[in-house]
């Protein structure tokens, strides 16, 4: 009996390693896993706060109407009417948020690369929606040669 | 027109999101359950034969595992997150159990076998070896040096026992891969309760075949003659193994053409046209029948020991070529039509990206170079004392 101890008693080496393992293991799991995880649900709590501090890029277009009441009245009276304004100009808080929203300026979108975005012939978009082939449609040339971005059906003269 | 499009694709389908790294995820941890069922076939059977490949079975196995996890973290935008799968386990996760699946296999099974087995030469080497090295062997040997007789016969018997409980857990580790597609409900490409297994003895098929290449290149690496008993063994497992492959894989073909299901028409019009090459060529043809109908010869016909060596080296690498067109039928197969059956995507690799074809050379190579590390440390060649003569007696 004492020999089958004395001989096995090696083993007990590889499974003092694994155990150590297993208790750092859970040791680690003690230090790492957040106090609030699991308080609403299989998340940590806390990221609801750290999310929220996280600085907003969109300003909704409500703020952009404020200002810029002539682009809103074009785009209303035109199909473009329900496209929200950083739908094309991107997100802008940091112009429409700002002291003198002049000092920030707002690069102007690329028609040539922006309305391809949403117009550019595909099968899965449904029929009824305006498609073009662009190549074909404008031969490359920036869409806003012939219409106004803010209500493209009126073309420019 | 969006380029690389055909017919009707949902916006967010004509993009893959799984890449070639996901291909070679699949691949890498089949070649570890396969060779490790290798090893084992020699442990627990009791398959003298192969005796030979039996350390560099467990090698292998032990290097690529090592691998598998990384093209995963490589597929990730913020691999560090991948830490808390194991720190907050969601249980209707199957990528989270599997890290578990993983651990497991890795510490408790392999990492334990490989120690009892090469637990003599470890301690001999700690005492014949110095410097570095000899500091390597002493933490190695984990400050134990009894390798009386009794306590090997007893390592032996542990061995056994590891290697028992190892042949299920390789089967989890590889049969899960296979769930992973295979539970994809929205995915009928994948959607099938036979992947696990499909999968399971397709990693089988590359695990023999990746150490039998292994084991003619070390042993002309070494000028050592290869030992034909041995590489006849692990070719009639090979060719058994890989008949069970191919049934099952054809048993899912004919469901599936029977079945006829609402895919069908598309799958059936993506295999011959967009995986032509892929599937039917590479997969069916090359990957399989040919290597099939060559290991068929060598079983059934008197060849000479040379013209059965080469048949062997073609066969094992056509094999291997084989599986991983699989992996890449199934992982790029599986995203290239859109879920309304009208329409098809195109996949093409990227290079020097991060999920493009020079990180998965790397990736592949890898192994190959931890492979030559182990090796240079735990030689697998020589006497090998350890349970062959434990059990011999
Ligand atoms: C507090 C008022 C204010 C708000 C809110 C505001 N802007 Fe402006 N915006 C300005 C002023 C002032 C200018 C500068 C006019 C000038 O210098 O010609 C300007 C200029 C612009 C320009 C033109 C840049 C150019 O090169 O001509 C764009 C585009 C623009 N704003 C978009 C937006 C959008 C989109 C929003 C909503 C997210 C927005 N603005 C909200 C005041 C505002
Ligand atoms: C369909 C895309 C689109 C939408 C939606 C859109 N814009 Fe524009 N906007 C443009 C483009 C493109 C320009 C560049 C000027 C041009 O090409 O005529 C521009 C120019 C501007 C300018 C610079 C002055 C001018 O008229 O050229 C302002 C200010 C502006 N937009 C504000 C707005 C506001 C405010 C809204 C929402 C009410 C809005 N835009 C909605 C595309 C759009
Ligand atoms: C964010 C997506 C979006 C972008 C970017 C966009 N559009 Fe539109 N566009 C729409 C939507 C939505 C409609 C309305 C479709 C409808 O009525 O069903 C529309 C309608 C139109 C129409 C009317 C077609 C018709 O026959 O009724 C034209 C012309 C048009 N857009 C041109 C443009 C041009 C030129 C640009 C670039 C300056 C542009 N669009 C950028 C979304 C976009
Ligand atoms: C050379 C002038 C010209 C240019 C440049 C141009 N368009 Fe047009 N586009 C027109 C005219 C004219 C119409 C209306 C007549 C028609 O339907 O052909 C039109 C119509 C459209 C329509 C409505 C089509 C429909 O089926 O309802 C869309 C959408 C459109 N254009 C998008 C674009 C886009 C996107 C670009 C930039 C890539 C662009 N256009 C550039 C002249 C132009």
């Amino acid at each position: 009996m004492r020999d089958i101890f004395r001989n096995a008693g090696h083993l007990i080496r590889p499974a003092v390693v694994l155990l150590a393992a297993l208790g750092l293991f859970i040791l680690g799991r003690g230090i790492f896993i957040p106090k609030t995880f699991g308080q609403y649900g299989h998340y940590d709590a806390a990221s609801l706060d750290r999310i929220r501090q996280r600085p907003i890029s969109y300003a909704g277009q409500d703020a952009c109407v404020m200002c810029h009441d002539d682009q809103a009245k074009v785009r209303a009276s035109g199909p473009h009417a329900h496209v929200a304004c950083e739908a094309c100009h991107g997100p802008q808080q940091a112009h429409a948020g700002a002291d003198d929203p002049s000092a920030h300026k707002p690069v102007l979108p690329d028609t040539a690369v922006l309305c391809k975005r949403c117009h550019e012939k595909d099968a899965a978009k449904p029929k009824s929606f305006p498609q073009v082939v662009s190549a074909e449609h404008s031969g490359g040339a920036a869409c806003n040669v012939c219409h106004t971005p803010h209500n493209p059906l009126r073309m420019k003269p | 027109m969006i380029p690389g499009v055909d017919g009707f694709m949902y916006p967010n389908e004509v993009e893959l999101q799984w890449s070639l790294l996901i291909v070679l995820y699949p691949y890498i941890t089949g070649l570890v359950a396969g060779a490790f069922i290798l090893a084992s076939l020699e442990r627990v059977f009791k398959v003298d034969a192969v005796r030979p490949t039996y350390r560099l079975a467990l090698l292998t196995a032990l290097a690529f595992l090592l691998v598998a996890p990384l093209p995963l973290q490589l597929h990730l935008g913020h691999p560090e997150r991948s830490f808390e799968m194991y720190l907050t386990p969601h249980r209707s996760s199957a990528m989270a159990m599997f890290g578990f699946v993983y651990l497991w296999y890795l510490t408790v099974v392999l990492l334990v076998e490989v120690w009892l087995e090469y637990r003599a030469d470890i301690v001999r080497l700690s005492k014949t070896t110095s410097g570095f090295k000899r500091l390597v062997y002493k933490i190695l040997t984990l400050g134990s040096d009894n390798v009386s007789p009794a306590a090997l016969r007893i390592d032996d018997k542990v061995g056994y026992a590891v290697t028992v409980i190892g042949i299920p857990s390789a089967f989890l580790l590889h049969g899960y891969v296979g769930f992973i597609f295979g539970s994809i409900k929205a995915n009928p490409w994948w959607s099938t309760p036979l992947m696990p297994v499909v999968f399971l003895f397709s990693a089988m098929v590359s695990g023999i075949a990746a150490v039998m290449v292994l084991y003619m290149a070390s042993m002309k690496l070494r000028k050592t003659p290869i030992d034909m008993s041995c590489v006849d063994t692990i070719g009639k497992y090979l060719f058994y193994t890989f008949i069970i492959d191919f049934t099952l894989e054809m048993l899912d073909l004919i469901h599936r053409t029977y079945e006829s299901d609402e895919s069908f028409r598309s799958l059936d019009f993506m295999v011959h046209t967009r995986l032509w090459f892929s599937q039917v060529i590479l997969q069916i043809i090359l990957g399989t029948l040919v290597p099939l109908l060559l290991l068929a010869a060598a079983q059934f016909l008197k060849l000479a020991a040379g013209v059965r060596r080469s048949i062997y080296a073609v066969a094992c690498l056509l094999t291997l070529v084989g599986i991983f067109a699989m992996r890449w039928n199934v992982v790029i197969g599986g995203q290239l039509f859109s879920k309304s059956f009208l329409g098809y995507t195109t996949y093409k690799v990227q290079f020097a990206a991060r999920e493009g074809l020079l990180p998965a050379l790397g990736l592949m190579i890898l192994p190959f170079v931890i492979f030559v590390v182990l090796v240079k440390l735990l030689p697998p060649w020589g006497e090998q004392p350890g349970h062959a003569s434990a059990s011999g007696d």
